[in-house]
């Protein structure tokens, strides 16, 4: 029987973590140890001696990893960022999820793959999740820029909600910008003008 | 018709001609539009384009070499036709380091590397020192700056750039090199003193490039050609001063390069505030982003990179250096670009490296 897979993930959130974790344990004999803090990540990862990094691609301390596919001293390990090298669908696909994987020299890639698989379930699901919220933050910004704007010109031109509005639609037809757009410009330009 | 190319970067200063191409039309007369897409870190960028994920990246110039050479998690061979910008680095000390050479007399006059070189060699202590990327020019400069230090005195941490001033602060790390305005940061939230800017080492250090998988501009070579021509026309609208105030207020709109807008003009004009008290240190050619003929990608540049490479990881030099001369494209550079022969003539060449004996 393989002995436990010592896994370190880094991820920030809490939460996130916590149902990694879970469907990591799901999916066979692992020991995962949780780092959140970015910028001990070489020491940590010196002394934990995992056999596999799990990270979120977007994860700005990923280059600290970087480091430790130099292994300096008799005692390092080096890391290698996961490439199955017969199996290139499977590290599209895990970068399409966002998470990278890094693992220690010599393991074998049957070992990894169950767990490997699992992970990029979990991130694929969170990906989708943060697009999407994303998106719909966006669009909340956008509206409520315009209906800031909508308010400016229903003043200056005395005229209704409709008509302030099919006006700016207009002037964004006209110019060939987005509706957003036009009424940032006016937002700005009343914050300017006082 | 209008084609599209996928174009990755970090949000540093130096994305300015990335994002100047598409904001002022620049990628439009070429009649190519530039899909923008963010990344986190080298890293992150480096899979985009092993992946084929993003057709081209703002690259750290010594990445391609590094790859080249089999160092790093990356896959796919690199090369850039078009360099984007040279220099733009700074040296920088935590308060106590700055405080003991201002004790020894140092001047920090901000541009002679020998004397600070000397200085910090009296000193006698370990200098723990971080840089953004392993591979990086920042790393290969001050590697080649205290190359003079005795064996083990010096240490690189690689730390991201944002997290420089905390690093400095919890004296993690006692210096860095680092891009602006990261460096700036690190002088106003963590109290550091810069000492060096990078073209005080090197005159024309290549920071940043255009990288693509190898091949990929011969396979594509109207698409190839109309990118490195918008990104080239950026920076060249760029590198002049009396652009800089609008450059700088462009770039940092929200989803592009989030600092105030400036820290990035003085990035720009070389306006650097290198002390906590807010003196001010001008430096001519801090960072360029042209003339187009200047951002051209030379096999000897790659060779110096190479080199370095080569000393500081204990690897056959001979080969390394082949290798790194293949990823600096001045052939594809010249070939989009159609440069006149008075343009060629004005091409700096590598430029002056200082004298570093201590």
């Amino acid at each position: 029987m393989p002995a436990t897979l010592r896994i370190l993930l880094i991820e920030q959130e809490a939460e996130r973590a916590a149902r990694i974790v879970e469907a990591l344990a799901e999916a066979g004999e692992t020991d995962v140890t949780v780092l959140s803090a970015a910028r001990v990540l070489a020491r940590h990862v010196a002394q934990a001696r995992p056999d596999l990094v799990l990270i979120d691609m977007a994860h700005p301390s990923r280059d600290i990893l970087e480091e430790l596919t130099l292994a300096s001293g008799p005692l390092e390990r080096p890391v290698a960022m996961f490439v199955d090298r017969s199996d290139a669908a499977l590290t599209r696909v895990a970068i399409e999820a966002g998470v990278s994987a890094y693992i220690v020299d010599g393991l074998r890639a049957d070992r990894i793959r169950p767990i490997l698989d699992a992970a990029i379930a979990r991130f694929h699901l969170f990906q989708r999740m943060r697009t999407e919220l994303a998106a719909t933050k966006a669009a909340l910004e956008e509206r409520k820029v315009i209906d800031r704007a909508k308010g400016l010109v229903m003043k200056a031109r005395g005229a209704t909600e409709d008509q302030a509005y099919a006006l700016m639609r207009k002037a964004a037809m006209d110019q060939g910008k987005r509706l957003a757009d036009v009424a940032q410009a006016l937002v700005t330009a009343a914050d300017l003008l006082g | 018709m209008t084609r599209q190319v996928s174009l990755g970067f970090v949000p540093l200063v130096d994305a300015a001609p990335l994002v100047l191409a598409d904001v002022l039309g620049f990628a439009e007369e070429e009649g190519v539009r530039l899909d923008l897409r963010r990344a986190a870190s080298w890293s992150m960028l480096r899979d985009l384009v092993d992946q084929g994920q993003v057709a081209a990246a703002q690259m750290l110039s010594v990445m391609p070499a590094a790859q080249a050479m089999g160092l790093g998690a990356g896959r796919s061979r690199l090369e850039a036709p078009l360099i984007l910008s040279l220099g733009g680095q700074v040296i920088g000390l935590s308060a106590p380091l700055a405080a003991r050479l201002e004790k020894v007399g140092h001047a920090f006059d901000f541009q002679d590397a020998r004397s600070a070189a000397r200085v910090l060699a009296l000193l006698g202590n370990g200098l723990r020192i971080g840089v953004p990327f392993p591979y990086s020019m920042q790393a290969l400069l001050v590697d080649y700056w205290l190359a003079g230090l005795p064996p083990g005195r010096l240490s690189f941490r690689t730390v991201p750039p944002p997290m420089m001033p905390e690093a400095l602060a919890e004296g993690e790390i006692d210096a860095f090199c680092v891009g602006e305005p990261w460096g700036s940061r690190a002088v106003q939230v963590a109290g550091a003193r810069l000492l060096l800017p990078g073209t005080a080492i090197w005159s024309h250090p290549p920071e940043k490039v255009l990288a693509t998988r190898a091949g990929w501009c011969e396979a594509n070579p109207d698409l190839a050609g109309r990118l490195v021509r918008a990104l080239a026309r950026a920076g060249d609208w760029l590198s002049r001063p009396e652009n800089a105030s609008s450059a700088a207020e462009i770039v940092t709109r929200p989803g592009r390069v989030e600092v105030a807008p400036d820290l990035i003009e003085r990035a720009l004009t070389g306006q650097i505030v290198t002390d906590p008290h807010g003196r001010i240190q001008p430096v001519s050619g801090f960072q360029r982003f042209g003339p187009v003929a200047a951002m051209a990608p030379m096999p000897e540049q790659a060779a110096w990179i190479g080199q370095r490479l080569a000393r500081r990881f204990g690897l056959p030099e001979a080969p390394a250096i082949a290798a790194a001369r293949m990823t600096f494209r001045a052939d594809l550079h010249a070939r989009f670009l159609d440069l006149s022969g008075r343009q060629i003539r004005a091409i700096p060449g590598l430029g002056r490296f200082a004298d570093v004996a201590i």
